[in-house]
């Protein structure tokens, strides 16, 4: 039992980390919302190949995320997924057109047009992370759904999940979700400017990112602060030694302070962010800003999903019925599955490694105007 | 009710709509990358310019296609989860494992070195950028190789058992799900299909090309590496499909026997080589099966167990549970009508066991757990109102059956030819019917999508009404939505697929025509 609970642990660390590398990378969308900002159209092309590189990363990540939330708690995705149905099939839509678009915006008999895909990236710019951020922002603030596993029992109404039935439009209509979906669109934004100013080797991209990053960063850091309030103050799914679930005022504020650790992350974190920030705009020949940006996004949102899971919360409520909320000891896989999981993640190093390497030798010479008109891909 | 049975119908055409349009791009993804590894690795020993042209055309089409199979890929994955919810419980734990293996395992190695693929040729050396492209090819194959097993466990449903407390499936052996033979034959039956498909591609797009007579040496060198992964792989397709059939004998009995429209089974069966079903012959009539049909004697025992004398069932059989040895001996196996019966007590022993859990009554669950152990195979069946609903869209399974196979015996013989002529180009080149070679071979392009599309049909129609064989059908692991919501959003997709489609094929036809007029050496 020991070892079921370590590997429970073991793979909501896991997908924290998946989670955090995710915003990091939806740097790409936040990229691809800034298009329209540059009408050059040499400028755009450059920002274009610039994620191009990238954009599968993201999307394989977001692929990873659903798949490893399958395989380590399957009640989450059976429930979520089929639950909040037009939430999920908006946030598909919107990656689905992305994938095609940078291979075929620029190419001969494309039908409809250069302009057409530029739309659908910038659909997908705002959309993903906006709705992403809806997704998590209910794992916070809870959505309306109760399961009954006996139900599978039922040969007429065998569905163990049964959510409202607006099916995740309610999702999408409620403030404070929406709040949680912005915030992550403008960090998905300032990430991508911080991203551009460090690939891009062209004075006048450079120029423009750092002004679009003048006022982007402003916002996204009023919207983080005014998520982090709302998330704090409010209320959570604590789950007793027994198994009884209830709402609790103040849980993930509660859980900040009894989990420190978490609270010193946090802020390192957030220095780091800001330190990116801050510093790419006072200084105009420092190019690094999205490392430690990027660094700083990830430990923020690790320690978010930290508070939601650990300490015996419930990372997914249900306003509707609380001992129907879900935690990582009730919808994880069994413990055999978890052990072989936990077994396939050792080589996750690995993969890790030779991503950065390839990043490392796709981005050692930065973008220029001449290798973008050279290329004939 | 009735909104429950159009809300699985229209789930299921969503999620038929998604896989046909997947597989309509992953197939020449699979086939189109080993074949360009291979002539990036003749480019990389002999450093002729000519094969880094040769490489780099094909390149740009594998590039296009490569894009919307990835998107296509990524609803499909989802919509287990969106539209089948009860599914991703009931069995999430074994199969979400080879679906996030497969994300950790192949779509990073995909999606890492496709860049270097793709952008990477001044940037890192060739030797790292062969590797990449070979990375590219191999990551696309094991991502095959793990949603293949995630399927095949569909099929067959091996390593797992039932757990009572959380009503759910749970694994007990990962290698038996991994390892399985039902798993093993589909992924090299269907990889292999995925080369054949690749290398009736690239004859076909040369044989386009040299009715224009533009780069004929070009097509020439493609030809050769083209036809030669076709044949490669149409021969170990056909081997492999021959060991799919004693697996789906063995395993899905019924399936086999709606490919055949086999209703009544003999020993020393017959194979209908081809035939016309009669529409009005069902289960529970006398009517005869075919209003047409040539048959092989010995044709069907044979192919399903490799001994021309044994019995096949047919789906009467299957239903009364019918079967005998090879001494004629009958064996009694276990009618439908009784695992229905079966089915409802496991499903009435476990509704005791929850009552038995939420009271801690640890005697009551001991003895009931072995009880719903000894019977859980039939636990499917108690969800089937008749014996007859457990029996396959027979017409549709039949006709996609003998499609694949007349058009796979096709592309043995047009792969054998396309082989040969591409080593003695003089057996095609001048003659009267040199023109009508080379518009066959791009004819037998979208052949061999239609041969490759009715194979999936076969398997996953033939399986119906399971989504998971014996254990649940479809109208229990479908989510609780409206098929008004299901409907939306296919036509949705439907649209925005086929637009996508048509950009996809307008974009490669384009590219075709714009490179083969470059000097491709």
């Amino acid at each position: 039992m020991e070892t079921y609970y370590i590997l429970q642990n073991y793979w909501w660390f896991i997908m924290s980390v998946l989670g955090a590398l995710l915003v990091f990378l939806l740097m790409v969308q936040g990229g691809q919302s800034m298009l329209i900002q540059h009408r050059d159209e040499t400028e755009r092309n450059l920002l274009v190949h610039s994620l191009g590189r990238k954009w599968e990363l993201t999307f394989t990540t977001l692929v990873t995320f659903g798949g490893a939330f399958f395989a380590s708690f399957p009640l989450f995705y059976s429930t979520s997924f089929g639950g909040a149905y037009w939430l999920w099939m908006l946030i598909l839509f919107s990656f689905v057109v992305q994938a095609i678009s940078y291979e075929y915006r620029a190419k001969s008999g494309n039908v409809y047009g250069k302009n057409f895909y530029d739309i659908l990236l910038l659909i997908n710019g705002v959309l993903g992370p906006v709705l992403l951020g809806v997704a998590v922002a209910g794992m916070f603030f809870g959505a309306e759904f109760t399961v009954t596993k006996s139900n599978i029992l039922n040969a007429q109404a065998a569905t163990i999940s049964n959510w409202g039935p607006l099916h995740g439009l309610e999702a999408i209509a409620n403030w404070k979700n929406l709040l949680f979906g912005c915030m992550v669109l403008f960090l998905a934004r300032t990430l991508a400017s911080l991203y551009f100013i460090n690939n891009i080797s062209d004075r006048v991209v450079r120029k423009r990112q750092r002004f679009i990053l003048s006022w982007n960063a402003p916002i996204f850091v009023v919207l983080f602060l005014a998520t982090v309030t709302v998330l704090l103050l409010s209320s959570g799914v604590a789950v007793d030694p027994d198994g009884n679930a209830q709402w609790v005022p103040y849980r993930y504020l509660t859980n900040y302070v009894s989990m420190w650790w978490c609270l010193v992350v946090l802020l390192i974190g957030v220095v780091l962010v800001l330190f990116g920030i801050g510093k790419t705009l006072m200084k105009k020949d420092y190019l690094c800003g999205i490392w430690p940006a990027g660094v700083g996004t990830v430990l923020v949102v690790l320690t978010l999903f930290w508070v939601l899971g650990y300490n015996d919360t419930a990372y997914y409520p249900s306003l509707l019925d609380a001992q129907s909320s879900l935690t990582i000891r009730n919808s994880s896989s069994s413990e055999f599955t978890l052990t072989v999981m936990s077994i396939v993640s050792i080589l996750v190093p690995f993969v890790v490694a030779y991503i950065a390497y390839c990043w490392y030798a796709m981005d050692h010479d930065k973008l220029t105007r001449d290798e973008v008109s050279s290329d004939n891909h | 009710m009735n909104d429950l049975i159009q809300a699985v119908d229209w789930a299921r055409a969503q999620f038929a709509l998604t896989a046909i349009y997947h597989w309509l791009f992953v197939p020449l993804t699979l086939g189109l990358g080993v074949i360009i590894a291979i002539m990036e690795t003749i480019y990389y020993r002999t450093r002729d310019e000519k094969w880094l042209k040769t490489t780099k055309f094909w390149m740009t089409l594998f590039g296009v296609n490569f894009a919307i199979g990835v998107a296509t890929g990524l609803i499909l994955e989802f919509e287990f989860g969106t539209n089948w919810s009860n599914y991703s419980w009931f069995v999430g734990d074994i199969f979400g494992a080879p679906l996030a293996i497969e994300g950790i395992l192949a779509f990073f190695m995909e999606s890492t070195f496709i860049a270097v693929m793709f952008f990477g040729w001044k940037k890192v050396s060739p030797k790292f950028h062969l590797a990449a492209t070979w990375l590219t090819a191999i990551g696309a194959t094991l991502s095959a190789l793990w949603i293949l097993v995630a399927n095949a466990w569909m099929q067959y449903p091996a390593g797992c058992e039932f757990n009572p407390a959380t009503m759910r499936n749970e694994m007990t052996s990962f290698w038996a799900v991994a390892c399985s033979p039902m798993a093993l034959s589909k992924f090299f039956h269907t990889v292999l299909s995925a080369w054949t498909l690749g290398g009736v591609f690239v004859v076909g797009v040369c044989g386009w090309m040299l009715l224009r007579k533009r780069n004929v040496d070009h097509c020439k060198r493609s030809l050769k590496i083209g036809a030669w992964i076709g044949v490669v792989g149409i021969i170990l397709t056909s081997i492999t499909g021959d060991s799919s059939a004693v697996t789906v004998a063995k395993y899905q009995p019924m399936k086999l026997a709606a490919m055949e429209g086999l209703y009544k089974g003999s020993h020393e069966q017959a194979i209908v080589a081809a035939g016309i079903l009669n529409p009005a012959k069902t289960a529970t009539n006398d009517e005869n099966p075919y209003l047409f049909d040539v048959s092989i004697p010995y044709g069907l025992s044979f192919l399903a167990t490799h001994d021309p004398h044994a019995f096949v069932p047919g789906i009467e059989d299957i239903i009364a549970g019918r079967s005998y040895d090879n001494d004629g001996n009958e064996i009694n196996t276990v009618s439908y009508a009784e695992r229905i019966e079966r089915g409802k007590q496991v499903q009435e022993l476990i509704a005791q066991f929850d009552v038995a859990n939420r009271a801690s009554d640890l005697v009551a669950i001991d003895s009931l757990k072995k009880a719903i152990n000894a019977d859980f195979r039939y636990f499917g069946y108690a969800y089937l109102d008749t014996p007859e609903e457990a029996v396959p869209n027979v017409p549709l399974t039949f006709y996609t059956f003998h499609l694949m196979v007349t058009v796979g015996g096709f592309l043995v013989a047009f792969l054998l030819l396309a082989l040969l002529f591409a080593y003695k180009p003089k057996l095609v080149e001048g003659k009267k019917w040199t023109k009508a070679w080379w518009w066959l071979s791009i004819i037998t392009i979208p052949l061999t999508y239609v041969c490759s599309a009715s194979g999936w049909i076969v398997a996953e129609v033939g399986r119906q009404p399971w989504t998971i064989q014996d254990l649940m059908p479809n109208k229990v692991a479908v989510s609780d939505l409206s098929a008004g919501s299901i409907q939306v959003t296919f036509w949705i997709f439907a649209v925005l697929f086929t637009a996508l489609l048509i950009a996809d094929v307008s974009i490669i036809c384009r590219q075709i025509s714009k490179k083969s007029q470059e000097d491709l050496g």
